[in-house]
């Protein structure tokens, strides 16, 4: 296939790309359109002239900058203090060595891969007894559990590569091991944190069923919690679904184009996950 | 010099006191409420093993893992052959003829489903398929309810979740074939192989490691999958789309059946904790 039969695959490809990228499209579209022009001329027309009504109207309708400040406020929580428990985990099971290390890793592994129903209940009956139902608290303490448990998982295979010499030469200099720690492992393994620290915080992100057990009022939830309730309202018609639909793919579209470098190069590290 | 180990424990001890209360408990919790009659609010009653019996005789709990194996389909099987064929011909016939920037250019607009948080993926879905302002019915020329009629909605399940999840397994697998050496490639193409056979003589044999870590990774996230099915079709038409995940919550939050629901989720959690071992016991074979 040297010839046309080149461009023909390159064409098939690319009309899969299209295809993929249509709703992306469709979506945007319709989001700037009025609701009369939709009901004229339908959803694939383009739009009339930029209608930006629509998405101000569910902006305010629903409180969306409330929602990203609680979307933005649980992901970023979580992902730092799941790093943090990562790196205290990994510090002790793969450059500790401590007794028992591989159950310990299963045993995390497990509680990542564990279906969140069956914890949610009996989560949810504490979160009551202890007053924190209904608080971002809740979700933030469960979700950092689970990543740092996949966290753990993988850091302790990363961290049990790291050259012994270096602590070897910080414990001769008198370095206990918390400082070894801070001021050395750390340091050296910042890229891999880096990683690890933007996987937690899009996870916790796009994260659905935890939050939708326990953020019911409308002052608590997330992004995705608000937009799934929000479907089969009254005034969610044709053009508020559409914009409701590109306020929820804005924010995960911008964190992609922020953090493909990192991502890409990451995601095969998330493969396990 | 040998370094002590004794004390690194203490470094272990946030983590194992959140892990109980997190994870532990709540899991025998549920585990014990999966053996009463339990409302939720007052003495949960020890009735044994009578929820697990009446499990095996609901149809609905049956069909929920029916469902289950369809999604497994559209989730694993379905995007991990479709991505092969599109990682293969990224990396050794696009890429190499068109130049890696094209490549990447049609790796990222296969990606970008996979970016969206799932429950979103499910709005916006949800407004294509709008049966009477939707997009898709207009664009085909059709007066089809894809999710409200209970012989299409699973079938149009399934087409969402192969088009949230191709771009995974492409990303995987191209990631993957960077490792392969171009050599093997080089020497067949010498030999006059055609792109079909370098597809299944090399490619394939190289990358076995990512494709056996997609389709169980993948397996796992379709037998948990929840939140699709909670804004496309919750569970509906009658029974049409129910899975074991939305099947608990519903006996949970909505039925109050809490000792119906724990066993549910029990039984998933079992079948999921297999799945996980199994894929262990591979991979370190495979190592």
């Amino acid at each position: 296939m040297r010839g046309p039969g080149r461009w023909a695959v390159l064409a098939a490809l690319a009309v899969l790309a299209v295809v993929m990228l249509f709703p992306f499209a469709l979506v945007a579209l319709n989001a700037v359109k009025s609701p009369a022009d939709y009901s004229t001329q339908g959803p694939l027309a383009l739009p009339d002239g930029l209608y930006l009504q629509g998405l101000v109207d569910f902006w305010n309708r629903v409180g969306f900058g409330g929602k990203l400040w609680n979307s933005f406020v649980i992901s970023g929580s979580v992902a730092v203090l799941a790093v943090v428990l990562s790196v205290l985990n990994a510090y002790a099971l793969g450059i500790g060595r401590v007794k028992g290390r591989l159950s310990i890793l299963v045993l995390f592994l497990v509680a990542n891969t564990l279906p969140q129903e069956a914890l949610a209940y009996p989560l949810y009956y504490l979160a009551k007894a202890v007053g924190l139902y209904d608080t971002q608290l809740a979700v933030i303490i469960v979700m950092t559990v689970i990543q740092a448990a996949f966290g753990t998982y993988l850091l302790s295979a990363v961290l049990g590569q790291f050259p012994k010499e270096i602590l070897e030469a910080a414990a001769i200099d008198g370095a206990g091991r918390l400082r070894a720690l801070w001021q050395i492992v750390v340091p050296i393994s910042r890229p891999t944190l880096n990683v690890l620290l933007i996987f937690f915080f899009i996870w916790t992100w796009n994260e659905f069923f935890l939050p939708l057990v326990f953020l019911i009022s409308n002052d608590t939830q997330t992004v995705p919690v608000a937009l799934a309730v929000l479907q089969g309202e009254k005034y969610m018609d044709a053009t508020m679904s559409s914009a409701s639909a590109l306020l929820g793919i804005v924010p995960a579209v911008a964190f992609f184009l922020i953090f493909q470098r990192t991502l890409t190069r990451g995601v095969t590290v998330g493969a396990i996950k | 010099m040998r370094v002590r180990t004794r004390g690194y424990w203490l470094y272990l001890v946030p983590s194992l006191v959140l892990f109980v209360a997190v994870i532990v408990v709540p899991f025998l919790m549920n585990v014990g409420a999966s053996f009463t009659r339990w409302s939720g609010v007052g003495t949960p009653r020890w009735i044994g093993f009578d929820n697990y019996a009446r499990l095996l005789e609901d149809e609905r709990f049956w069909q929920s893992f029916q469902h289950n194996v369809g999604l497994i389909v559209a989730m694993a099987v379905v995007p991990t052959a479709i991505g092969l064929v599109l990682a293969a011909a990224l990396f050794d016939y696009i890429g190499k003829r068109f130049g890696p920037r094209t490549a990447s250019a049609l790796r990222a607009a296969y990606y970008l489903p996979q970016v969206l948080p799932v429950a979103v993926a499910g709005v916006v879905w949800g407004w294509l398929l709008h049966p009477s302002y939707g997009a898709v019915n207009e664009m085909l020329g059709l007066d089809l309810d894809w999710l409200g009629d209970p012989d299409l909605a699973l079938a149009t399940v399934m087409a969402v979740m192969v088009w949230f999840q191709l771009g995974y397994p492409v990303v995987i697998f191209m990631a993957g074939l960077q490792r392969v050496d171009p050599a093997y490639y080089e020497a067949a193409e010498i030999d006059g192989a055609s792109w079909f056979r370098r597809f299944w003589h090399i490619t394939i044999p190289q990358i076995r490691p990512e494709i056996f870590v997609v389709l169980l990774t993948c397996t796992i996230a379709a037998l948990k999958v929840f939140g699709p099915i909670f804004v496309l079709t919750r569970g509906g038409p009658g029974n049409a789309t129910m899975v074991p995940s939305y099947f608990s919550y519903l006996n949970f939050f909505q039925k109050s059946n809490v000792g119906y629901g724990s066993a549910i989720a029990t039984v998933l959690a079992l079948i999921i904790i297999v799945v996980t071992f199994l894929f262990l016991r591979v991979q370190e074979r495979e190592q």
